[in-house]
């Protein structure tokens, strides 16, 4: 009549106690076996199931406290999701692998392209630090051309990607919020403005030929022309977005104005469209200004002048960092 | 596409544009920008848009909207405007067509 089954559940202190006591029981039950009198086992198999009872209480509020851990740290995940998205957007680059955050429709366009353009610009930094190498070991000019045309070749890819990207959310590359704080001081139509890049590294060049520095002056002003431009009809697209969504107002209520109402938005809607062409055009001034300036110089010149620009993005990219770390009040 | 040959003959530089189109207003800045006076024909004010669109499309402007034209001859829209503008080609048509001087 020993009672002895197995308790399967996990200890804690207080069940020690517990089966001290189950012990102690077990042992007054041998003890008292002998007598075989039935009142004192039916007060034993009381005792006993009392004590499961009590057992089994426990383990259900112990269950209860565990299931409630693991109720708020999957919140807490949540929360560290949306913080590390915010943070990657603000221009700190995490990258992470199988990354299952939810995003809206619009959202995964812009998610997706700024892991594609991290991507990017992680083999852009190991190409240019080929180049670096390359450029101080004295290198042929054979060599520096392969590497060079390489980068040529990537910059043709980084703006096929974004011509993508401005199909699916144009308000995402425009935003600039797929580059750091610092760059997007200098945000022109979702990218750099060519013009300021080649008057940074004009003296960065020399030697330059009477030639080379007269068509380097010529692309830079053409830039700067074709720029103006864009510019303007960016303006032009603002005002007449401008006109088109005030022309809705007026009072509301009658059948003819909800008609009319329904009419701005529609021609606002195609205006809203053009947006995605602006950007093409910019990022094409910005590949074709890349280009001529890569015909205008020779491969040792080319291979000094990327360089160049990379290290101006590093510093942009650098300050940011700063700028997102310096300490507040 | 007889009237857009015969319109794009009239002027050294001609744009056939569209009122609403914001990206022909650029482009008439560009050609505002280097001096040349292009003709601007509104193909939407036009009676004979419809054709002339068609007549565009055809010739291979895509977007139909701006079409450049400079001596006559197509040059193309937006983005061969700008690619030729980078590397110096617009300029010397300009010149060629008398549409410029320098």
């Amino acid at each position: 009549m020993a009672d002895a089954s197995p308790r399967t559940d996990t200890s804690t202190d207080a069940d020690t106690e517990d089966r001290d006591l189950r012990f102690q029981n077990n042992l007054s039950q041998v003890l008292v076996a002998s007598d075989g009198s039935d009142k004192s086992r039916d007060q034993k198999t009381l005792r006993r199931l009392a004590q499961n009872r009590e057992a089994a209480r426990k383990s259900r509020l112990r269950k209860k406290a565990y299931v409630q851990q693991l109720e708020s740290s999957r919140m807490k995940l949540t929360q560290l999701e949306q913080e590390l998205q915010r943070a990657r957007q603000q221009g700190i680059f995490i990258s992470s692998s199988g990354d299952q955050s939810q995003a809206s429709g619009g959202g995964n366009g812009a998610l997706a392209f700024d892991v594609e353009y991290a991507r990017w610009l992680e083999e852009n930094n190991r190409r240019i630090n080929e180049l670096r190498g390359a450029v101080n070991s004295h290198a042929g000019d054979g060599e520096l051309r392969i590497i060079v045309e390489g980068i040529v070749a990537q910059y043709d890819d980084i703006f096929r990607i974004k011509g993508d990207a401005a199909k699916a959310d144009v308000f995402h590359i425009l935003s600039g919020m797929w580059k750091t704080p610092a760059e997007r001081c200098f945000l022109w139509l979702g990218g750099f403005r060519s013009s300021e890049l080649l008057k940074l590294l004009m003296n960065q060049l020399e030697p330059l030929t009477e030639q080379q520095i007269l068509a380097l002056n010529n692309l830079q002003q053409s830039s700067q022309q074709a720029e103006d431009s864009l510019s303007q009809g960016m303006e032009a697209l603002q005002q007449s977005l401008a006109e088109t969504l005030a022309g809705s107002l007026g009072p509301s209520g009658s059948s003819g104005n909800v008609a009319n109402y329904m009419g701005q938005m529609a021609m606002a809607m195609g205006k809203l469209g053009t947006l995605e062409g602006f950007i093409r055009q910019a990022d094409n001034l910005r590949q074709q200004t890349l280009q001529q300036m890569h015909r205008i110089l020779t491969t040792r010149q080319s291979a000094r002048a990327l360089l160049a620009i990379s290290d101006y993005f590093s510093r942009l990219r650098a300050l940011s960092s700063l700028w997102l770390a310096r300490p507040r009040e | 596409m007889d009237r857009i040959r015969d319109l794009a003959s009239q002027k050294a530089a001609v744009i056939f544009t569209k009122s609403s189109c914001c990206m022909c207003h650029s482009t008439k800045a560009l050609f505002y920008d280097l001096g040349a006076s292009p003709a601007i024909h509104e193909l939407d004010q036009d009676e004979n848009g419809r054709e002339m669109e068609l007549a565009l499309r055809v010739l291979g402007c895509n977007p139909i909207v701006p079409s450049v034209f400079i001596g006559g001859q197509f040059v193309g829209s937006t983005k061969d405007v700008i690619s030729l503008h980078v590397d110096g080609s617009l300029k010397k048509m300009l010149i060629n067509a008398k549409a410029i001087w320098f």
